[in-house]
């Protein structure tokens, strides 16, 4: 047996070692188990889900749920909605954010410490529900699609974020020689800042896409036309509120097969509503580190 | 542009507070309506939900501040010492995925898994001879279903912060401890703890001074009419007294918000100060 240099496991290392080991594959499992449960359940037989057959694997395998799901025109228009809002919402949330972070970034931005005390100054004090309700309505976008982009343009939180990065990857003697060259401001924004901010960027927009998709209290407040809803509102409405319209289900005849269809149905939307995102996900993972580390450098 | 929307999003809100002081009316508009002082504050502090809505939305904040804060530091802690790569990969990438999960799938999942009929929980206590239970209607369960649910969605998420706090420690303060024979719980307590202390009370003010914002949105998705008695909190009460009911009082709902955002405010300010005077990090 070689022994590693200095580092030799001593009996109480050991030990430890072990429980670290245990005790981190429980808290795996905890986590786990409920997202395998639902993958299974959303795959197995109506009767199995009912019956409580489904322990790890699908039992009795069949398609139904997602026929039932895909069948269903409410979720089809719901789930088109949320695309779209998710991705014309994070456009505007990333331009605004870039708007707001460059400027004041910059040192030489005459007046920066005022801008920014009035933007952190929103984060220890908020309107209120009310009032921003009333701003809303006053600007007559109550029941359009704006409600569900504009409200949430901009958060503050990740401009700070954005603005930190800014300051601490981007030299300020890049900015002094391109200006010596006469670059303007806008120029150097897009050809140098921008191409250096990658990871940031794709952390950001990842933060803002997630809450766009899983938006729902605006959309309950703001919008009145069904047609508008995403898919999470509809989600609400089947997974809590338990109202699964009876055309939903087809053509099912019996009561029983009814509830069975209604549970499985459940864990088959819940399956094609979050899997969009952990799809992208991990490929953002890497960055994830940084941005949020970056964000904590100082608040 | 930016600013625009600051200004239009959140500082016109502010002002629309003054409706907090009128008696508002739709018909004579934000400017006409005549004041009425502090008199919605009076009735608020004065009706029998008062007391009830306060210890709710500080119970649940405590609670989830509490239970919050130790889980993932303790997760790093432990995934610090992980030496195999795969294992650890999989572990966070197992832990983060939660968070990326809608609360209102979530909440769903806590009505799928606790159904007093068909969910798996109740199976599973059924082998053990336990009657179903209604947990979501069991008023005293729903602050710790509400918590733990939290604690399930958020802990690998929080932990990435302690995980590259962690990688940031000097190792030769660790090759010096193996010399000196200390073995790696002493070398977790003495070197470890120390090196995230200042990222974790940075993290505790922070949530400490977000202690106001209970997180609303879940809190109403797992209402229902039998857990009422505890999971109202004064955020979900402004919003039915203001958008849902009957007849909806703009002015009083807007007087309730205003009073707990200066309750969070002020908070924010003393935790800030005593964190300060403790000699510790401050966030400004």
């Amino acid at each position: 047996m070689q022994q590693h240099s200095t580092i030799r496991e001593s009996g109480s290392d050991k030990a430890f070692t072990i429980v670290n080991y245990v005790i981190l594959s429980i808290v795996l499992l905890i986590i786990l188990y409920p997202l395998i449960y639902v993958v299974s359940a959303s795959f197995s037989s109506s009767y199995a889900v009912l019956s409580g057959k489904v322990w790890l694997w699908p039992v009795e395998p069949s398609l139904d749920g997602y026929k039932a799901v895909f069948k269903n025109k409410n979720i089809l228009t719901g789930f088109q909605n949320t695309v779209f809002y998710t991705i014309a919402g994070t456009l505007i949330n990333v331009i605004m954010t870039i708007l707001a972070a460059y400027p004041l970034s910059r040192r030489d931005f005459n007046g920066r410490n005022v801008f920014m005390l009035i933007f952190v100054f929103t984060m220890m004090f908020s309107g209120g529900l009310i009032p921003t309700y009333f701003v809303v309505k006053e600007l007559h976008m109550i029941d359009t699609v704006w409600a569900m982009l504009i409200p949430t343009a901009l958060s503050v939180w990740n401009v700070i974020i954005m603005r930190t990065y800014f300051q601490t990857t981007i030299p300020h003697e890049l900015l002094e020689a391109s200006q010596m060259d006469g670059c303007n401001d806008f120029r150097f924004l897009r050809s140098i800042v921008l191409p250096l901010s990658g990871p940031i960027l794709a952390v950001i927009a990842l933060f803002y896409a997630v809450g766009h998709w899983n938006q729902y209290f605006n959309a309950m407040i703001y919008l009145k036309d069904p047609e508008l809803y995403p898919l999470q509102l509809i989600l609400r409405d089947i997974l809590v509120q338990n109202e699964v319209k009876i055309d939903m289900l087809g053509d099912v005849k019996t009561a029983a097969a009814r509830q069975g269809l209604r549970e499985l149905l459940k864990y088959s939307l819940i399956v094609v509503s979050s899997v969009p995102l952990l799809i992208v996900y991990p490929f953002v993972q890497k960055f994830f580190v940084k941005g949020v580390m970056i964000g904590s450098i100082k608040g | 542009m930016p600013l625009l929307y600051i200004i239009v999003f959140k500082y016109a809100p502010m002002l629309g507070n003054i409706i907090a002081f009128k008696q508002y009316s739709i018909t004579k508009g934000m400017f006409g309506s005549p004041w009425a002082g502090f008199t919605h504050f009076e009735r608020f502090f004065n009706s029998h939900e008062f007391w009830r809505l306060l210890t709710n939305t500080l119970s649940i904040s405590f609670y989830t501040l509490l239970a919050s804060f130790p889980f993932p530091i303790l997760l790093a802690l432990g995934l610090n010492y992980v030496k195999n790569e795969r294992f650890k990969k999989t572990v966070q990438m197992v832990t983060y995925a939660p968070y990326f999960i809608s609360l209102v799938v979530v909440v769903g999942l806590l009505f799928q898994f606790l159904d007093p009929r068909t969910g798996i929980v109740n199976h599973i206590l059924g082998w053990f001879g336990v009657d179903p239970i209604n947990f979501m209607g069991e008023a005293s369960m729903y602050q710790t279903i509400y918590v733990g649910s939290y604690v399930w969605q958020n802990v690998g998420f929080a932990c990435i912060i302690y995980l590259a706090a962690l990688a940031g420690i000097d190792p030769s303060l660790h090759e010096a401890a193996v010399m000196d024979g200390a073995n790696k719980v002493q070398r977790m307590r003495h070197i470890d703890i120390p090196g995230i202390m200042p990222i974790a009370v940075i993290l505790l003010i922070l949530n400490t001074g977000q202690m106001m914002e209970t997180g609303f949105e879940k809190i109403l998705l797992m209402q229902n009419s039998l857990n009422l008695r505890t999971s109202e909190v004064i955020d979900t009460y402004v919003y039915k007294v203001g958008l849902v009911s009957q007849a909806m009082n703009f002015s009083y709902a807007t007087a309730i918000g205003l009073f707990k955002a200066a309750i969070g405010f002020v908070l924010l300010i003393v935790v800030n100060q005593t964190a300060k005077k403790v000699g510790q990090e401050s966030l400004w």
